[in-house]
């Protein structure tokens, strides 16, 4: 789904709730995954203004899960490196985003291309 | 989405409702304020039982209804937070410092009037 | 997966022998021969077992009668298996069997041991019945050795599965009871923590302990760390974590039962112990809750 506005980051957490309770996630993971759509959707509207997020049922070895893609074209990030470690923010704004991001998920990935844009990939397993 | 902002005595209540965009949080942190300055209130309270999600944003615009209300001289606590939210904000490193919490309305309300007994 | 990649060879094996024994019987006659030579012993090959099994001293959580009535059962899910060549209900019956004396403290090397036993007293019996005809005896085992082993994995696979779900369920068992959170006067909840940390069952005390404080309307929260033995950073964090997030809720933490040497541990990884509240031992941090909401405890009398 597009992420233009701060109305798509309300819709998308949404979803992602959504699709968490219908693949039987438990209320509390299904929190932790609204919320880390919450801050990536943000990151999306705060740095490149538009991206998309893609929402996905996932299947492992014996188990389930649900992926979150969250891809734009805007500017990149420079030094990765810099930008997962706590308290680090380009916009001032948003000094907890990809770390944090990755404490509420079980995986985390990012791959970004400065001037090309950013994708993180994220996701999270059914206990 | 307009939030309801409530006049209770001294106290204003202001109720999130779910899917708060961070236009309506905007809104709301300046509508809070010029209230607070319109009917001189002492304390405000910050309902948000009703929000799924407390994300960074949610969390900056909290603490800073909290420091421009202080700065008016008055009282703000966050009531209602769930326990999932909560544990997914201190995931995320959101703590709220410097913000006072409670429980429910209730709480809300006793934290309050507790503050106004010290300071008569 | 690697079952039935066994499963494949062992067929392999089957089918390229199969030339070779084109001039005499196929595998599956000579299967079919097997199963009519061990249906016609059944009563003396069975009690034979049973004799080797208590010589062998497995089995002993059961009663005779017990171990003669699985022995039979698990004889004629072994000649069907052979019979059939499918496994299902022999993976099944495997599975009930393992239910029903898993809880009896039945080991799996006494699995494993009374279907080796099987496996040696048939193995005899064909030696016995050929002995005569080596080339003979020698198509014989190259039919059911396959088919053996297959029965073999299939038993010890089933027993092994539902010993790790038994295993799984108390580990499950045993987390909630190992976090009980603790009303001990209005609005006053202690967590007593006991034994190891890891993340899974800190994160379920973490939310256990958030419900309770919404249900009880909890204002403050002892925790008693007395019973960790040992601390490391991450474990650390999760318990700052857990103080911030009962602090979200309106509720007070207070922590205790700290030893110094785990205070040393995470003053030197950089802990902020600033954030918590902490009191010596669970007599002084109750005191203080109860200061904190007010109460006030008095003597009634002297003791005598």
């Amino acid at each position: 789904m597009p992420i233009n506005s701060d109305q798509d980051i309300v819709v998308a957490r949404q979803k992602g709730r959504a699709l968490a309770t219908e693949l039987g996630f438990p209320p509390g993971d299904a929190t932790l995954i609204a919320t880390a759509i919450s801050e990536l959707a943000r990151n999306i509207v705060s740095y490149a203004r538009k991206g998309h997020i893609t929402l996905q049922k996932i299947d492992g070895l014996n188990r389930e899960g649900l992926s979150v893609i969250a891809s734009d074209q805007g500017p990149g990030i420079t030094d990765i490196r810099q930008a997962m470690r706590d308290g680090f923010s380009t916009s001032g704004s948003l000094g907890m985003g990809l770390p944090g991001v990755r404490r509420l998920m079980d995986e985390f990935e990012i791959k970004s291309q400065p001037g090309r844009g950013t994708t993180v990939v994220v996701k999270k397993w059914k206990q | 989405m307009e939030v309801p902002i409530l006049k209770q005595g001294e106290v204003l209540i202001a109720t999130f409702q779910a899917a708060l965009s961070d236009a309506d949080l905007n809104q709301l942190r300046s509508g809070l304020v010029q209230q607070v300055v319109r009917f001189r209130s002492r304390g405000v309270i910050v309902d948000v039982t009703a929000m799924d999600v407390l994300d960074s944003f949610a969390s900056r615009t909290l603490r800073e209804i909290t420091h421009m209300i202080r700065l008016r001289g008055a009282e703000t606590v966050i009531v209602g937070i769930q326990p999932e939210v909560a544990f997914a904000m201190v995931q995320l490193g959101l703590t709220l410092e410097g913000v006072a919490t409670a429980l429910d309305l209730e709480e809300g309300l006793a934290y309050l009037n507790q503050k106004f007994k010290k300071t008569n | 997966m690697a079952k039935r990649n066994g499963m494949s060879q062992e067929t392999v094996t089957l089918n390229n022998r199969a030339g070779e024994l084109a001039r005499d019987e196929a595998p599956s006659e000579l299967l079919r021969e097997l199963v009519a030579h061990l249906r016609q012993n059944r009563t003396q090959l069975r009690e034979e077992w049973v004799a080797r099994i208590s010589e062998a001293r497995l089995l002993t959580a059961m009663t005779k009668e017990e171990i003669f009535a699985e022995a039979t059962s698990v004889y004629d899910s072994y000649v069907e298996a052979l019979e059939t060549e499918t496994f299902e209900a022999l993976q099944a019956y495997a599975r009930n069997l393992s239910e029903r004396i898993i809880p009896r403290g039945v080991e799996t090397h006494e699995v494993l041991g009374i279907v080796l036993l099987l496996r040696d007293v048939l193995a005899r019996s064909l030696f016995a019945k050929y002995q005569t005809d080596f080339k003979k005896l020698n198509r014989i085992l190259d039919a059911y050795e396959p088919a053996a082993n297959r029965i073999q994995s299939t038993v010890a696979v089933g027993f092994v599965q539902e010993r790790e779900r038994v295993i799984r369920q108390q580990q499950e068992a045993i987390r909630e009871l190992s976090t009980p959170v603790l009303q001990v006067r209005e609005r006053l909840l202690i967590l007593p923590i006991i034994g190891v940390i890891d993340p899974q069952r800190s994160r379920q005390l973490t939310e256990q302990l958030l419900r309770g404080i919404r249900t009880n309307r909890a204002k403050v929260v002892v925790i008693d760390i007395t019973g960790v033995a040992a601390m490391d950073a991450t474990v650390a964090n999760h318990l700052v974590q857990t103080v911030e997030a009962s602090r979200l809720l309106g509720a007070n933490v207070i922590v205790t039962g700290l030893s110094p040497e785990i205070a040393q541990t995470l003053v030197t990884i950089g802990i902020d112990l600033g954030k918590m509240n902490t009191v010596g031992d669970l007599q002084g941090g109750i005191e203080q809750a109860e200061r904190l909401l007010g109460y006030k405890v008095v003597a009634l009398a002297e003791p005598s």
